[in-house]
């Protein structure tokens, strides 16, 4: 059980920060989307890893329980990072489609032109 | 006393009405949006005067006791940061307003009020998952601000803002999830109480966290090895948005002071000396970088950008030493350096909208070239730390904190030739922009400000210059009211070292929710 979500975390961070490192935007989100992946199973794993148990303390099931903590922060990570995800894929479009190109870094950084001035 | 949620409960109430009720009629959001600024800087003064009295005041949500439930603080530290960000708020939005930026793209006002709740919420609260719920917050409403009335350069420049602050993201969690595995607890309270227990050969896990946080942290901060996105995003995103961004660079800066003092403290025996064995040199770097930067810098936003990078640097300096006298000079020069920032790219707005683009070139003079150059020279003077403004005084503190063996040479070269270079490059920037472009034209020394028929550009309403006029007399009278100031500040760092008073009041708390 702790090896398998153990390597599993480990590769998804690994493919994430791979793919993080590429030039063009959409495997850079595919990376952030498996990173974000990785730190929810991490975040799971956080509470220590206990099989069959209520997270709740219950009269009739003994005194043992698994800590519901991590289970709220991944629901929460999840949500966030959803949205996130969303956001990210809106502005790599809207990049996308105002430069022609969906390469991650700013054209030839000095000289980058300031058109949208006038409004969109 | 609910008055400590104010804060983040105003942006948040304010946002969605401005989003979906008045989105077709700009003079109602326009009216909405400044009329709840101005609430939020009179609560964030009545909670300065309330945490001024010395007490920790604490907010339990929902009424859950501290470390199980989410817990706000307002101590001195967290009531000054509200009440800085709520004045530049204010004189940021008036500007955009003045300026007609907000009107270029849509939900503007949405935007910035949760912003203003993200960033009021981080320095409130008291536990570190909340925090990384208020930096999302702030980031996702960041995110709109960033490529507010769109253009080539600025998505492109804002997609990499984006991407660099969710690897961030993600990183905090994994420090996160590391931290509740090793300690159990995400309260800040609590997690200085239980990292205080653990002894150095069993605090490996909670160094690597400390480790992580610093890093994420320093991402928001525009630290060294993790400042590169600051010059692209600032450099591109729409003026008063930049003069914003002036208080996000400080919430890295507050959470490194809050997280790295009270939790994870230079006196406990886990993480000793961690945090400021790597801040020290990495906040040298960040200075050299900026100075360059400014120095390198061709277009007039790039370099207010790098000059945010340096003074970050000194910044962080004074906050590696982890000493209340150096913490206090760090806190009065994060006030300078915020309103130093802003009041640079507010003018650096004002410039640009009169003339052809950004670059630092010589172009035959706008109207009012010389009032304009005296704004910019007084924003400048500011950032590069001259006398008679707070810049130097701010500098000054710093530098006098700073004198102990291993620290000294290295902190006061890098901040004395930093301070030198910066001077150079805005010296030659005003030139170029102000002082030679009167050269290019035969005609052109008319009279002050004259306005030409043919001439574009329209002289700056009253309504424009004054915020700008705001961030410079706010930097005046913290240059005048130096000594009250300081000694405001020796108190905020007093308590903010005051682990165990910190503690007692968060966990023994009898609720004032």
């Amino acid at each position: 059980m702790e090896l398998i979500v153990a390597s599993s975390v480990g590769v998804l961070t690994a493919g994430g920060v791979y793919l993080i490192l590429r030039l063009r935007s959409f495997p850079v989100i595919l990376g952030l989307a498996l990173l974000s992946y990785a730190v929810n199973v991490f975040l799971f794993a956080s509470g220590r890893l206990a099989i069959d148990m209520s997270p709740i303390l219950s009269k009739y099931g003994g005194a043992t329980y698994t800590d519901p903590l991590p289970q709220a922060l991944v629901l929460t990570a999840i949500v966030i990072s959803f949205g996130m995800t969303a956001v990210l894929v809106l502005i790599g479009l809207g990049a996308y489609l105002e430069a022609g190109s969906d390469k991650i870094n700013v054209g030839s950084g000095g000289e980058a032109d300031r058109d949208g001035e006038g409004g969109s | 006393m609910h008055w400590i949620i104010v804060p983040v409960v105003l942006p948040a109430m304010l946002a969605p009405i401005l989003a979906f009720v008045m989105r077709h009629d700009m003079t109602l959001a326009r009216t909405a949006s400044v009329a709840g600024t101005v609430v939020l800087v009179a609560v964030a003064l009545g909670l300065a005067a309330l945490a001024g009295g010395g007490e920790t005041h604490t907010y339990q949500l929902g009424n859950w006791p501290a470390p199980f439930g989410i817990i706000l603080v307002l101590d001195r530290l967290s009531a000054l940061m509200v009440l800085l960000t709520s004045v530049l708020a204010l004189i940021v939005l008036i500007h955009a307003i003045a300026t007609g930026w907000d009107a270029r793209g849509r939900h503007f006002h949405a935007l910035f009020q949760f912003q203003l709740m993200g960033i009021c919420g981080a320095f409130l609260t008291g536990d570190v998952f909340n925090l990384f719920v208020f930096f999302e917050v702030l980031l996702i409403a960041s995110y709109g601000l960033m490529i507010h009335a769109g253009g080539r350069a600025r998505m492109q420049a804002g997609l990499q803002y984006v991407v660099m602050n969710l690897a961030g993201s993600t990183l905090f969690l994994f420090a996160l999830g590391t931290l509740y595995a090793s300690t159990g607890t995400l309260n800040i309270a609590d997690l200085g109480a239980r990292v205080a227990e653990i002894p150095p050969e069993e605090a490996a896990l909670v160094r690597v966290a400390a480790m992580l946080l610093l890093i994420v942290f320093a991402v928001k901060a525009a630290l060294f090895p993790v400042q590169f996105w600051l010059p692209a995003t600032y450099a591109n995103a729409p003026a008063p948005v930049a003069a914003l961004f002036a208080i996000m660079t400080k919430v890295g800066a507050y959470a490194i002071l809050r997280v790295h003092t009270v939790a994870f403290g230079p006196d406990m025996p886990g993480t000793a000396g961690l945090a400021e064995t790597w801040l020290f040199p990495a906040a040298i770097v960040t200075i050299a970088v900026g100075a360059i930067g400014v120095l390198g810098a061709r277009r007039l936003l790039p370099m207010i950008a790098f000059s945010v990078v340096g003074s970050m640097g000194t910044l962080l300096i004074a906050v590696a030493a982890f000493s209340p006298i150096a913490t206090s000079a760090a806190l009065y020069y994060l006030l300078h350096s915020t309103f130093a920032a802003a009041c640079l790219f507010l003018i650096a707005d004002l410039v640009i909208s009169r003339r052809s683009g950004d670059s630092l070139s010589t172009e035959s003079p706008t109207v009012q070239n010389g009032f304009f150059a005296a704004l910019f020279f007084g924003a400048a003077i500011a950032m590069a730390g001259m006398p008679p403004l707070s810049g130097f005084v701010g500098k000054l503190l710093v530098l006098d904190a700073l004198r102990m063996p291993g620290m000294m040479g290295w902190a006061w070269t890098a901040i004395l030739v930093g301070s030198l270079l910066t001077i150079v490059g805005f010296a030659r920037a005003g030139s170029t922009l102000f002082w030679k472009s009167t050269a290019v034209e035969v005609a052109a020394p008319q009279a002050e400000g004259g306005p030409q028929p043919e001439e574009p550009a329209h002289r700056a309403g009253p309504a424009e210059v004054a915020p700008v006029m705001t961030a410079l007399a706010a930097l005046a009278c913290l240059a005048v009211f130096a000594g009250p100031v300081s000694a405001y500040l020796d108190a905020t760092t007093a308590q903010l070292f005051d682990r165990a008073g910190y503690i007692s009041a968060v966990l023994n708390s009898g609720g004032e929710g």
